[in-house]
């Protein structure tokens, strides 16, 4: 079987974005309202709008707003991230904004899948951990954040620390099989053969 | 581990392998697809170059966003017009047949696929929807998915799904009068809780089950979802026979109908079948069931005190005090007498034929009370026809109903059926979330489509059984 089309993702390298808090809803990561659309295409403007925006759509404070972290790929997050409604609006807003990883306490289960299904490593620490690395990226806002999956370190400055990337994801994501829509094409053969077995399908 | 159940035969007839990750690939027998969750998976074909693999097990219909009044195009919601414009594309590109509103076909999906017959027994049916679970009525495997999994299916027709667990829930006894299929899985799903089904899926038999209709079997199967069960399902009898035998993919075909029966029978579950649990349930113990709070969960029998917070278990404590709270109930009190504004008849639980039927024998010959606006929203546009053909639409409507077109409309408030401010509605939908029709401070009460006609006419939640009888000239 060849998977050979699904990229593996054993690093993300990049600058972070920082953003603090606790139990940040995925009503907060793309509000409701946005989901009203055909496609995903255009989400990553609106990714954590109404924090960034008040009600006249002036700019509030918000990282996703400021110059310094325009480039950054890697968020850098607190506990319980994701969690709420299921919808995978918001790691696809996040994803089209730019971010390719997230490091945080914890994640929301279904918001770690659907990243997973996107190749987004959701890669966890402690509290102290995390909270020195948002630090560190609003000191040094293009500086280099290493996640190695595989290893399971995060590399950044002068330091090196143990993060923790859930073995199923760390192994979907290592050996390139996350990708469920490219590791079933592959099976092509098999899926026909299963479609003729079955007295109720007729052949296409 | 399950063994010999409907669900272990009809997994493995499906499955193609297993994959690296440990799921197991499923083909997938029917694909049903809808405005809402469909688009963006599209999309996501698109940006890959991939082509529907088998635009011909795949179906597509408009519910969620349809209007139930004015249906000229364009609709006059943009976003609506939008995405209905953008399911007609999606679907005339790759060659899925689309049950527009122009057809005569259109409905709510769960709807749509019984009624043609394009659902049947020991059959996958997928669809970017959580009430997906109403087909396993028929004795299909059917569950709702989520958007990459929509892409999974349509560039591959084929799903990655970990097994589950089988618990079997038996429903012992005959149904009293005035009690349905609605009744019997809000009692379910109040004694296992919302959560109890986790990790399942439910096979739903026994006398009480057995004896339903198919309509029934679907309301039951239809909550599955909201007891945390993915899927459930009733294993095919004479009664499912009897139904698909008149669809549109049966009534002409015979020769096709007995060679599909053989397949039929031998994927019911065995009756020496191992199953993960085993719960019994006394049918003939339950009376007409009405939610006091805001979780499917939240139920009691209309005779019933609704409970002090204190006296539930430590975690549902607070979530009680919180829907209490919301509701505007007493503990202590029964829900019968609590005043209802508005009255809707519809959604994918609840608006089939035989509902409106017996909604209408109560609503016959009375008035909607004056502080209630009342609807109707039949599941689909053949159920309307049939209905308006027995005149069922004329007794709602001079009983004061409004008489609709088919959607989802107010189960979920996605267009311009809404509840307003802290109105309380009597509801024969399948969720009472806090701002799930529309309003964040509005209050749903689920019940019956025979709970729902009565406090239409009464302007409160009532006992459909004390109702008193009206004569009405023939
Ligand atoms: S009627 Fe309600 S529950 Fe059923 S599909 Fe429509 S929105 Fe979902």
């Amino acid at each position: 079987m060849s998977t050979d089309e699904i990229p593996s993702v054993k690093q993300v390298s990049g600058s972070g974005i920082p953003v603090r808090g606790n139990d940040i809803d995925t009503d907060q990561i793309i509000p409701a309202r946005f989901m009203k659309v055909v496609t995903f295409d255009g989400l990553g403007e609106f990714a954590f709008f109404d924090l960034r925006f008040d009600d006249e759509d002036n700019e509030k404070d918000h990282p996703f707003n400021e110059p310094q972290y325009q480039d950054a790929n890697v968020l850098v997050v607190n506990a319980n991230f994701g969690c709420g409604s299921s919808r995978e609006h918001a790691p696809q807003a996040l994803m089209r904004w730019g971010i390719d990883a997230v490091i945080g306490e914890s994640f929301a289960e279904i918001f770690a899948g659907n990243c997973l299904a996107l190749g987004i490593p959701t890669v966890t620490a402690d509290t102290e951990t995390i909270e020195e690395l948002q630090s560190w990226v609003e000191e040094n806002p293009d500086g280099d954040i290493d996640i190695d999956v595989a290893a399971e370190t995060v590399t950044y400055g002068e330091k090196s620390v143990d993060v923790t990337v859930n073995e199923a994801q760390r192994k979907a994501l290592v050996d390139g099989i996350w990708d469920t829509t490219a590791l079933m094409k592959s099976n092509t053969e098999s899926i026909a053969k299963t479609a003729e077995s079955l007295p109720y399908v007729e052949s296409a | 581990m399950s063994k010999n159940t409907l669900y272990d035969k009809v997994w493995d007839h499906h499955k193609v392998t297993t994959l690296p990750n440990g799921q197991d690939q499923l083909f997938v027998g029917l694909h049903l697809i809808h405005e809402v969750t469909s688009p963006q998976a599209f999309g996501m074909l698109r940006e890959r170059d991939i082509e529907v693999a088998r635009p011909d097990l795949t179906h597509a219909t408009v519910d969620h966003i349809v209007p139930t009044d004015d249906r000229d195009r364009p609709f006059k919601n943009e976003a609506a017009e939008e995405m209905m414009a953008e399911l007609e594309e999606n679907a005339r590109k790759a060659g899925i047949q689309f049950d527009d509103p122009t057809t005569g076909n259109q409905g709510i999906v769960h709807v749509i696929g019984p009624e043609q017959g394009l659902t049947q027994p020991g059959m996958t049916i997928v669809c970017g929807d959580s009430h997906t679970s109403t087909h396993g009525a028929f004795g299909a495997l059917a569950f709702g998915i989520g958007t990459s999994q929509i892409r999974d299916v349509l560039a591959t027709q084929t799903i990655a799904m970990d097994k589950k667990k089988v618990r079997k829930i038996e429903v012992t006894g005959e149904l009293g009068e005035g009690v349905t299929a609605k009744d019997i899985i809000l009692t379910i799903i109040r004694k296992l809780g919302t959560d109890g089904g986790v990790g399942y899926v439910y096979e739903y038999a026994g006398e009480a089950i057995e004896s339903l209709g198919m309509e029934g079997r679907m309301s039951i199967c239809n909550m599955s979802i909201e007891g945390g069960a993915r899927a459930g399902y009733v294993n095919p009898d004479e009664t499912t026979y009897k139904w698909l035998k008149e669809t549109d993919e049966f009534k002409d075909d015979p020769e096709r109908f007995d060679e599909l029966k053989a397949y039929w029978e031998s994927i019911k579950s065995d009756d020496d079948a191992d199953y993960d649990d085993v719960v019994t349930i006394d049918g003939s113990a339950i009376e007409p069931v009405v939610t006091w709070g805001t979780t499917p969960g939240q139920g009691i029998g209309i005779s019933e005190p609704i409970p002090e917070p204190e006296s539930l278990a430590a975690d549902k404590q607070e979530t009680a005090r919180r829907a209490q709270e919301h509701m505007r109930v007493t503990p202590g009190e029964t829900m019968a007498g609590y005043d209802i504004d508005v009255a809707f008849l519809g959604s994918c639980t609840n608006a089939r034929l035989p509902d409106l039927r017996a909604a209408a024998e109560i609503v016959k010959g009375r008035q909607v009370d004056d502080s209630v606006r009342a609807m109707v929203v039949p599941g689909s546009q053949r159920v309307k026809a049939a209905a308006e053909q027995e005149g069922l639409d004329e007794i709602f409507t001079e009983a004061g109903f409004d008489w609709r077109d088919a959607g989802c409309s107010m189960c979920l408030g996605m267009n311009d059926d809404q509840l307003v401010g802290d109105e309380a509605c009597a509801s024969s939908s399948n969720r009472n979330f806090v701002g799930r029709q529309g309003s964040k401070d509005g209050r749903t009460v689920l019940m019956s489509p025979l709970m729902v006609a009565a406090a239409a006419v009464t302007g409160e939640v009532t006992d459909v059984r004390e109702l008193p009888k009206v004569e009405v000239e023939q």
